[in-house]
């Protein structure tokens, strides 16, 4: 049986197909991701983006639609997907794939572009408490993203940046807009742009530890969302929630999805 | 696709569609070279920074134009902007006083004052000594003041931690849209029904939030208006936090909006005084004046 996970998120569409396979003796079910495919942000309408990733990922696994039995869309565009059997939230798609991941994982970091949240979950996956920012889009992605732009460095020369640096220089500005000036005057004063980047994602990973602080730190933390690419960004994380390991899945942006996927299979039963 | 989420999706054009025009202004009925005292205002914004001429407490002219990357050059190139056009020289200036957020980064000023201080003062100029409410919108930031019928401050609140409520976020729709800024007022008008505001406090968010709109169907000049009437809340809301005497007046960039002026002044139930001067110029203004009073305190020693 193929089942699918669509994940809407603000900036892009990430969508995985899972196969579930019979493993002689085991009781429980056994899945293998059939294919992941991600859309790359651009494509502003969202009809038609969960469209097209998806007849993308259908065409990359060699799987047609009518094998698909069930589509499960969550994330903050979820409505959009209008081809989706039914939508769930995004604490529990992103809950259930991190511990279908790590098993011992019990704190979920899921920082996206515009949403950085943390979940607790228990040992099924299944998600207990989470805060998340709702007003101001400081300690997600698009901050780090405004912030790299304003220092003329790609995301990927960012958190390689930062990684250079040992040094903490405060960033006041919590707001988006406003720390655009400050790293503008920053690199007037001539401070280092490894110094600079730094700073901007201590101050993004300090945003975020606040937030999954009032859910509670406990277990194993597991990383998720496109966030998840930056080192600079897993290690300032590191030090702000001071734990010496973040699990971090390979491909930080579809565990939301590929826990879509995995509750749309547990649900056709 | 409809034609205006493409429009709006296009890669971005190198065109600013956000950035007010700059424009030099001077009093060609006087002579500058009359004057017995010349002092000049230099407000270093966010955004864009102006120089204000003041000969004898009297506005003469001021020269508007973007601040750069690199503060020092924007200060003098406002000023040698005005200069050149009536044969100025720095030298003909009695005393320097700079202001804004820039403010430390005017190389020849002769005193740094803080932007609420000089907008309160450009406010009493420009609005006459009725004015006891002041909001002044810039770049990033937003600000509710209260004065005496000498322009003194009495009392001021201000955005500190976010940029919602400030010229930014206009920019930021402005941008989105592809619409010149100046445009946006008059638009947010030229609706049929006046649509809900626009949820989203934050400038990211609400930045997804017009795009979503767009794609719900709604026009530009809806969303314009629902963004407009956003921005008025917001602001409304901080000038109730410190109540609002009769005698308002809006300074700063946002002044030139009607959209989001003429929502204000219908959330508030009062209208802002009229005035023909460019509000932007206001934190100049105020600098130059108080460089005159310092230049006629020291004359009286």
């Amino acid at each position: 049986m193929i089942t699918a996970g669509i994940d809407m998120g603000s900036r892009s569409v990430k969508v995985v197909l899972l196969e579930q396979i019979k493993v002689e003796g085991a009781k429980e079910p056994s899945f293998a991701v059939k294919k992941a495919h991600l859309m790359l942000p651009g494509d502003l309408d969202a009809d038609q983006a969960a469209e097209k990733a998806f007849d993308a990922a259908l065409a990359e696994a060699g799987v047609t639609r009518d094998q698909v039995k069930s589509i499960f869309a969550t994330g903050a565009g979820r409505g959009q997907v209008a081809f989706a059997t039914e939508g769930i939230t995004e604490m529990t798609a992103g809950a259930r794939g991190a511990v279908y991941m790590y098993p011992q994982a019990r704190t979920v970091v899921d920082v996206g572009a515009e949403e950085g949240r943390g979940i607790k979950t228990d040992p099924d996956g299944k998600a207990i408490d989470f805060a998340g920012n709702e007003k101001c889009a400081a300690g997600a992605g698009s901050f780090a993203e405004a912030m790299s732009r304003a220092l003329q460095l790609t995301l990927k020369e960012f958190g390689e940046a930062s990684l250079k640096s040992d040094k903490s220089i405060p960033m006041n500005a919590q707001c988006t807009v406003f720390a655009e000036s400050e790293v503008v005057s920053l690199i007037h004063s001539s401070t280092p742009k490894e110094d600079i980047a730094k700073a901007v994602l201590d101050a993004v990973a300090s945003r975020v530890c606040a937030m999954v602080r009032r859910v509670g730190i406990e277990g194993n933390v597991v990383l998720i969302g496109g966030m998840g690419h930056n080192p600079g960004f897993v290690q300032s994380l590191k030090t702000a929630m001071d734990v010496d390991e973040v699990l971090l899945p390979e491909l930080p942006e579809f565990v939301s999805a590929l826990g879509c996927a995995l509750i749309a299979a547990e649900r056709v039963h | 696709m409809n034609a205006e989420v493409a429009a709006a999706t296009a890669a971005p054009e190198k065109k600013e569609f956000w950035r007010w025009q700059e424009n030099t202004w001077y009093d060609e009925s006087k002579n500058w070279k009359d004057a017995k005292i010349i002092t000049c205002g230099i407000d270093v914004g966010s955004v864009s920074s102006q120089a204000v001429l003041v000969c004898d407490g009297e506005l003469y002219g001021y020269n508007s134009m973007r601040t750069g990357n690199n503060s020092p050059d924007s200060a003098k190139n406002a000023l040698q902007g005005i200069m050149d056009k009536i044969g100025m020289k720095l030298e003909d200036i009695n005393y320097v006083v700079g202001t804004g957020y820039g403010r430390v980064n005017v190389p020849f000023a002769h005193k740094a004052i803080t932007e609420i201080a000089c907008h309160a003062r450009g406010a009493n100029y420009m609005g006459g000594n009725k004015v006891r409410t002041i909001l002044d919108m810039g770049g990033q930031d937003c600000k509710a003041i209260h004065c005496d019928d000498k322009g003194k401050v009495t009392n001021f609140l201000m955005n500190d931690k976010c940029a919602a409520g400030t010229g930014r976020g206009m920019e930021v729709i402005s941008d989105l849209m592809q619409i010149p800024i100046a445009e946006l007022g008059p638009r947010s008008f030229d609706v049929e029904t006046e649509p809900e505001a626009v949820s989203s406090i934050c400038v990211v968010f609400a930045k997804s939030e017009a795009l979503g709109l767009l794609k719900a169907g709604y026009t530009k000049n809806m969303v314009i208006a629902a963004y407009c009437q956003a921005m008025a809340e917001r602001v409304v809301s901080l000038l109730e936090r410190i109540g609002v005497e009769e005698g308002f007046f809006i300074t700063g960039g946002i002044a030139k909006n009607p959209g989001v002026v003429k929502r204000i002044e219908r959330l508030l139930g009062i209208k802002q005084i009229d005035t023909k001067i460019d509000s932007q110029i206001a934190g100049a203004l105020g600098a130059a004046l108080f460089g005159y009073t310092l230049m006629q305190k020291q004359a009286a020693k």
